[in-house]
């Protein structure tokens, strides 16, 4: 095992009745680092973005996490641990406000059931949430309701709600799905942004995107894992050329 | 004039907005002062207070109950078998049927909040069911079939302040006091991080699990305090009545819960008791012209629900708040 990892799968399997999702998938999340998963439809990358993060518990294999297996753990405890993922298609609190979704979230690392204290009181989590809008570029929208915002901008705020619980180590799946060119751009700037303090995997369908940024490429194919590398050492697989160029052919 | 008009009502309406519980208590401290049927009056405030706690499930948490005669029943009868076969104090045996009825949710909770949808109602029902048979058959204790009676507390003394219980003003005002009480709670509640949570699981249950919300422990908590309210309802309803009928268990009244709350509107804070008031009072002038009033009731229900969606101040609030 890579002693640089902060999180690393070790033979993960997933089976759905009949079908198997993921195989034998034993990967690994270098500390600091840009990690994407990567690989063409029904590959397996969202089954296996799921288990890592706590929403599908796995047919076998092994996930570490610091070390410690994270399998069977509740999802609930994920965020309270150090995993945090946003959601492929954008799933927020929609009735509330922007300013609302992130306090929230903040609110749920920090304490469990209070019921007596007024919410503005706890000054330090609106901070906490206005501080992380800043970051993601929300700040003028705190008041607005999260179902007014543009889809990029609800991406964002996706993004925002996921780093509430300050996590160690941030699961993205596919964060810019729909988005317009420069809205993909602004994404990609902040992921580069957030990398300064944390290690983030991301799941991504278009292979061109992640190149340029990612540390560490992870290319699932048919459930398995096809290739792990460096971009330049995944650009020169010939196995992966041939999986995804082969395709582009038709 | 009528800017200066609309700007006394503004004001109004914000401090309405921000201090729920005083203004919900005050227009019910009024009510009785316009209001000449004050029999009636109790019966609107206490089944106000049922479907406020009902509410709290309903509206705040999105999950459909068909089992909360169980908590107010659970109530009633905790209180009434307290006064009427112990003789024990008024407050005591309040606080014994809130404890009695918070067990009860807290039961049910452990085996219902698990499941979703339809079948969360059909668990809630089935439970409460077998309170009701629970109930129904103790009859050594609960006087079974012909209800529990002798639930009699006269006259209650609060220091220098002696009230009359027989007197249906000063006993309103006595149950205004305690009902007040229980709604200051409920608005302290759903202001605090808990009521926050609560929004946040109603709105978007996965979101809130990944954020790390435990969604089993909140829909168990929040089932218990809105039982320990339908209870505090139920107990007083047992000493309103003198008595506890079976019927108080019975699915019937965890319907009517539920219908007050749809008409008054969901999910809105005052919305319980303007249900209350519309449903009872046309219940009250129906039943005397003829015996078919379900009838009548039932018709006047379906075309409030026609033209008020989310409920009576469900829609006014939606009109005139923004």
């Amino acid at each position: 095992m890579n002693g640089a990892a902060i999180l690393s799968t070790q033979g993960l399997s997933k089976t759905f009745g009949g079908f198997v999702a993921n195989r034998n998938v034993s990967v690994d999340f270098p500390r600091g680092k840009l990690t994407a998963i990567i690989g063409p439809n029904g590959a397996g990358k969202s089954t296996f973005f799921n288990m890592i993060s706590g929403g599908l518990k796995p047919s076998s294999g092994e996930i570490l996490f610091e070390g410690n297996s994270v399998v069977g753990v509740m999802q609930h405890h994920f965020a309270k641990i150090g995993i945090s993922k946003s959601f492929q298609i954008t799933n927020l609190f929609r009735d509330l406000t922007v300013l609302e979704n992130v306090r929230v979230a903040v609110q749920a690392i920090h304490c469990r059931f209070d019921l007596w204290s007024p919410r503005n009181r706890h000054h330090e989590w609106v901070d906490k949430a206005e501080e992380l809008l800043r970051l993601v570029g929300l700040q003028a929208r705190l008041r607005d309701r999260a179902d007014r915002l543009a889809h990029g901008e609800q991406r964002s705020l996706e993004i925002a709600v996921a780093l509430a619980s300050d996590p160690k180590l941030l699961l993205l799946d596919e964060p810019t799905a729909g988005m317009s060119p420069e809205e993909t751009r602004t994404i990609m700037d902040l992921i580069v942004k957030l990398l300064e303090h944390r290690t983030i995997g991301l799941v991504e369908h278009k292979m061109k995107l992640v190149m340029g940024v990612s540390d560490n490429i992870i290319v699932l194919h048919h459930g398995e894992l096809l290739a792990q590398g460096t971009p330049d050492e995944i650009r020169s697989n010939d196995e992966v050329r041939r999986v995804y160029l082969g395709k582009a052919r038709h | 004039m009528s800017g200066q008009r609309s700007a006394f009502f503004r004001t109004g309406a914000d401090w309405a907005a921000r201090h729920r519980a005083a203004a919900t208590t005050l227009v019910l401290a009024l009510f009785p002062l316009i209001f000449p049927f004050h029999t009636l009056a109790i019966n609107i405030l206490l089944f106000g207070l049922f479907a406020a706690g009902y509410n709290l499930t309903f509206g705040y948490t999105g999950k459909l109950s068909f089992g909360h005669a169980a908590f107010f029943g659970g109530g009633a009868y905790g209180c009434g078998i307290l006064i009427a076969n112990y003789d024990v104090h008024w407050a005591l045996a309040i606080a014994g049927g809130i404890l009695l009825g918070g067990l009860i949710a807290l039961v049910i909770g452990l085996l219902a909040t698990r499941t979703r949808g339809i079948y969360f109602a059909m668990i809630t029902l089935a439970l409460a069911q077998c309170v009701y048979f629970v109930f129904f058959h103790a009859a050594s204790l609960t006087g079974g079939d012909n209800g529990l009676r002798g639930v009699n507390v006269v006259r209650v003394e609060l220091g220098p302040l002696q009230i009359n219980l027989l007197n249906p003003l000063a006993k309103y005002y006595f149950m205004l006091g305690l009902v007040g009480v229980a709604v200051w709670a409920l608005a302290r509640i759903l202001r605090s991080p808990f009521g926050a949570v609560l929004e946040a699981v109603r709105e978007n249950e996965g979101r809130a699990r990944a954020c790390g919300v435990n969604i089993e422990a909140t829909r168990l908590l929040s089932l218990v305090i809105s039982g320990m309210v339908c209870a505090l309802a139920g107990a007083l309803n047992a000493i309103n009545l003198s008595t506890v009928a079976i019927d108080s268990l019975s699915y019937q009244t965890s319907g009517l819960a539920m219908m007050l709350t749809l008409l008054g509107g969901m999910g809105t804070f005052f919305g319980p008791f303007v249900g209350s008031a519309v449903f009872l009072g046309i219940e009250h002038i129906v039943t005397g012209y003829t015996e078919r009033w379900q009838l009548i009731v039932g018709i006047v229900f379906i075309v409030l629900v026609l033209f008020f969606p989310k409920g009576i101040w469900g829609t006014i609030l939606q009109r005139y708040a923004k």
